[in-house]
């Protein structure tokens, strides 16, 4: 009787479902705990260390404090779009997260559709942060919710072309394969053994170097962190798209934007730097291929380039200044697009003339 | 929805044509208006509707992330441009120059700090020096060359915020957190000087508060030290910082024509390439004796603000330098006691001193320049050219002071500059002029 419950199909979904929001919902926190204690050592400060041991549990003070603070609905708000718009940045960012490849056959929901959904889905979060600046009734918001529909729709031309680089590499939608296809060529480029360093040269970031610089910056502007803020910009529009947002409606602002930077970091790491892959371990092999072990394993290797990627986004943030809203448009419109339009071709012209090193052709 | 999003009209006062409101719209009713006039009314109204609707006015301020204090900035803008911009000063309004009149010449010191409170010694030295020449009195050398040194090194502290917060109004937060923990030393030292950090009244008209302590010498030998690498950090994080580039250069330019006639003085005047710097052209506290250039740039956008600033900051080490090595010793205050209050263990001991003490302290006895005696002195405080115009009635207070606080100045040009520009530029552009809202209202 129990062995058919949890060996029931929709019950081990429903429950990879549920452990996978928990799992995000639960990073977050301690995501933004990292980035203050990461902020705190670039800048030469203590950083939070007064709740709990080291401070561990400032998150959980400052989520009980925003819950408690008065939610304000400003005059001649939209009341209805104004209530959606948060829910609107954060949940297409999370269920984004569902097809990505955490670990060996770890998937919230697989499908061989992988990237089409997420690029679809990912794509949702602008309605949000526009209806948010457009509901609020504030201009500051106004402006920050037209400067983050017109650059988020800029660079997910860039972003999307730069997938679709990887997808011809990988003749794969399917973000499984993706991370297969990544390792199957033994770790090396171009058949070349280079001292040792051959374990990760198959990776994407190697045979598509350039889609993979296009990705990062456009996941940065994806994501509204530095040096793209400029919808919340709090030095020209106060806080932007959420300047009128208070207490949990805030909190899922903030929310919503941190588990898009997961999001796009997890899809860094599936698509450019091997996802679950550990370079000259065969984890599959040694540890057996369908044991928990082999899982969790897989599971830890790729936390551990998130948070290396991660790491990144924070460190980014809190050294450069930001853009200015024409340098955005030209840096996208002038430099990414052709840029990853011409990478697209090169990576049409490898898979004609046979690049083996860039596309393992299966025929 | 609300029916007023796009077309909200904030009372402008430019405004050429009044629009036909219901009012006129009644008042031509009442008339007998005939329809085909009603209409031509109602498409006047609707084509300025239209017009109007393109067009946003925003408030920058009074308060504001960008403002740095209480400025009202209000910019009329089309997208992302500024059409037009207007400024109102005045929301920190003190009535500093009113309280002159009320206060003895040595009280009124302590109003000087919280004109400009990042600067609060230059401010203070200023005064002093203002009234000193108003009274023909020079103060002793070890004096001079102390408040040198505290005034260069404010200056320092001055323009290293003000950098810091040049950079994170771009954005870059950490750099604004490096500027506050180097001016951090600036403080310390201030503090072990005269025992307060931000509103220090350190000068008395005829010297200053009281000696430096025994570790002064140490404490500024040690911050000579160590603050020429972090300086030089601060300075290599954002010159090759591609981004911060292109956020400043070209962006807010001043020639330097416009510079003179608008009177732009200080590190913003001299990156416009106006060859100006009261330290050098009419010395006072015996600047002429240290050996310094007058860095100058010539493009006059927020990039040569920055630099002036970061030039600037190395002559000021470079007077320290020198100021510190021939750092005489002797009285810190005017030996005429008339005018100074004698030290306190003379007061105990001495009768002469006591006298002197009663009489400066009541009042009445105090600093009485001659009637109708009136001076204009100016120094160069780390925002520009400061100056004091003080009349005297001949009594204990004087009959009027008028400050010319740099930022009043500096700031006037500041509409005509953004207009045209970008939302973001305003943000460069402002915050490479460093107006000082308490210095600016008085």
């Amino acid at each position: 009787m129990i062995h058919d419950i949890i060996t029931n199909p929709y019950v081990i979904q429903i429950f990879k479902a549920v452990l996978v929001f928990g799992a995000v919902l639960q990073i977050v926190p301690g995501l933004v705990y990292f980035e203050r204690r990461i902020a705190a050592w670039i800048q030469d400060r203590v950083g939070p260390n007064r709740v709990g041991p080291l401070g561990a549990l400032q998150p959980v003070a400052d989520v009980i404090k925003l819950a408690f603070k008065e939610d304000i609905t400003p005059d001649g708000a939209d009341r209805w779009i104004y209530r959606l718009a948060p829910l609107l940045v954060y949940a297409p960012a999370i269920l984004a997260f569902t097809v990505i490849p955490v670990g060996l056959d770890t998937q919230a929901a697989h499908f061989d559709l992988g990237i089409v959904f997420l690029l679809t889905v990912g794509s949702f979060g602008v309605y949000g942060l526009a209806f948010g600046g457009w509901a609020s009734n504030n201009k500051y918001s106004l402006i920050g919710g037209l400067r983050a529909s017109a650059q988020m729709i800029s660079y997910e031309v860039a972003l999307g072309l730069a997938v679709i680089s990887v997808v011809m590499t990988a003749q794969s939608i399917d973000l499984q394969v993706i991370v297969q296809q990544q390792y199957s060529a033994g770790g090396t480029l171009l058949g070349l053994h280079l001292f040792g360093f051959d374990g990760f040269l198959s990776w994407n970031v190697f045979r598509q170097p350039l889609a993979a610089i296009i990705f990062l910056i456009a996941s940065f502007a994806e994501t509204n962190r530095l040096p793209f803020d400029l919808p919340e910009c709090e030095a020209e529009l106060v806080g932007g798209y959420h300047t009128e947002y208070s207490s949990l409606k805030f909190a899922t602002f903030f929310l919503g934007e941190y588990v898009a930077m997961l999001t796009m970091s997890a899809l860094m790491v599936t698509l450019f730097l091997g996802g679950w892959h550990m370079p000259w371990l065969d984890v599959p092999a040694v540890m057996g291929d369908a044991s928990i072990w082999t899982i969790l394993i897989s599971i830890g290797i790729f936390t551990g380039k998130l948070t290396f990627l991660l790491f990144f986004f924070i460190w980014v943030r809190w050294s450069f200044p930001r853009f200015r809203y024409d340098q955005l448009m030209h840096l996208g419109w002038k430099i990414l697009i052709p840029l990853s339009l011409g990478n697209l071709g090169l990576t049409a012209l490898g898979g004609i003339l046979g690049w083996n090193w860039l596309i393992p052709l299966p025929f | 929805m609300n029916p007023n999003r796009g077309k909200s009209k904030a009372p402008d006062r430019r405004a050429s044509a009044p629009l036909p409101s219901k009012r006129t719209l009644e008042k031509e009713l009442s008339k007998g208006a005939t329809g085909e006039h009603l209409k031509s009314v109602f498409q006047v109204e609707e084509e300025q509707d239209e017009e109007d609707s393109q067009r946003l006015i925003m408030n920058f301020g009074p308060q504001h992330p960008a403002t740095h204090g209480t400025l009202r900035n209000i910019f009329t803008i089309e997208g992302e441009t500024i059409v037009e911009a207007d400024v109102e000063i005045g929301f920190l309004h003190t009535g500093f120059e009113k309280l002159a009149e009320h206060m003895t010449y040595q009280q009124w010191v302590t109003v000087t700090d919280r004109m400009n409170y990042l600067s609060a010694i230059n401010n203070n030295v200023g005064y002093a020096v203002a009234v000193e020449e108003l009274l023909g009195i020079e103060v002793p050398p070890r004096c001079q060359a102390l408040r040198v040194i505290m005034s260069e090194l404010s200056r320092i502290g001055d323009h290293v915020l003000c950098v810091g917060l040049q950079a994170m109004d771009l954005g870059a937060f950490s750099v604004m957190l490096w500027a506050f923990e180097k001016r951090e030393m600036v403080y310390d030292i201030i503090e072990a000087v005269c025992g307060a950090r931000l509103t220090t009244s350190w000068t008395r008209v005829g010297g200053i508060m009281r000696d430096v302590p025994p570790n002064f010498a140490d404490e500024v030998y040690r911050f000579l030290e160590l603050f020429p690498p972090l300086h030089a950090e601060i300075h290599y994080m954002l010159k090759t910082n591609r981004i911060f580039k292109d956020r400043v250069q070209g962006v807010g330019v001043v020639d330097t024509e416009t510079a003179l006639s608008w009177g732009l003085s200080g590190p913003i005047g001299r990156a416009s390439g106006v060859d100006l710097d009261v330290r050098r052209d009419k010395p006072y506290l015996g600047y002429d004796q240290y050996n310094f250039e007058v860095p100058i740039q010539d493009s006059g956008d927020s990039w040569a603000r920055y630099l002036q600033r970061m030039d600037e900051i190395e002559q000021s080490l470079e007077i320290i330098r020198q100021a510190m090595a021939t750092l005489p010793s002797g009285p810190v205050v005017h030996e005429d006691f008339k005018t100074s209050l004698p030290k306190k263990q003379a007061v105990y001991t001495d009768m002469e001193s006591l006298i002197h003490h009663f009489k400066l302290v009541m009042l009445g006895h105090g600093i009485r320049p001659e009637e109708g005696a009136s001076i204009y002195s100016s120094t160069e405080a780390p925002c520009g050219e400061l100056g004091f115009f003080v009349v005297s009635d001949g009594s204990d207070t004087p009959l009027r002071i008028r400050i010319r606080p740099p930022s009043f100045y500096n700031y006037a040009i500041f509409p005509r500059l953004v207009e045209g520009g970008m939302i973001s530029d305003s943000v460069a552009i402002l915050s490479s002029f460093h107006v000082i809202a308490g210095e600016l209202d008085r």
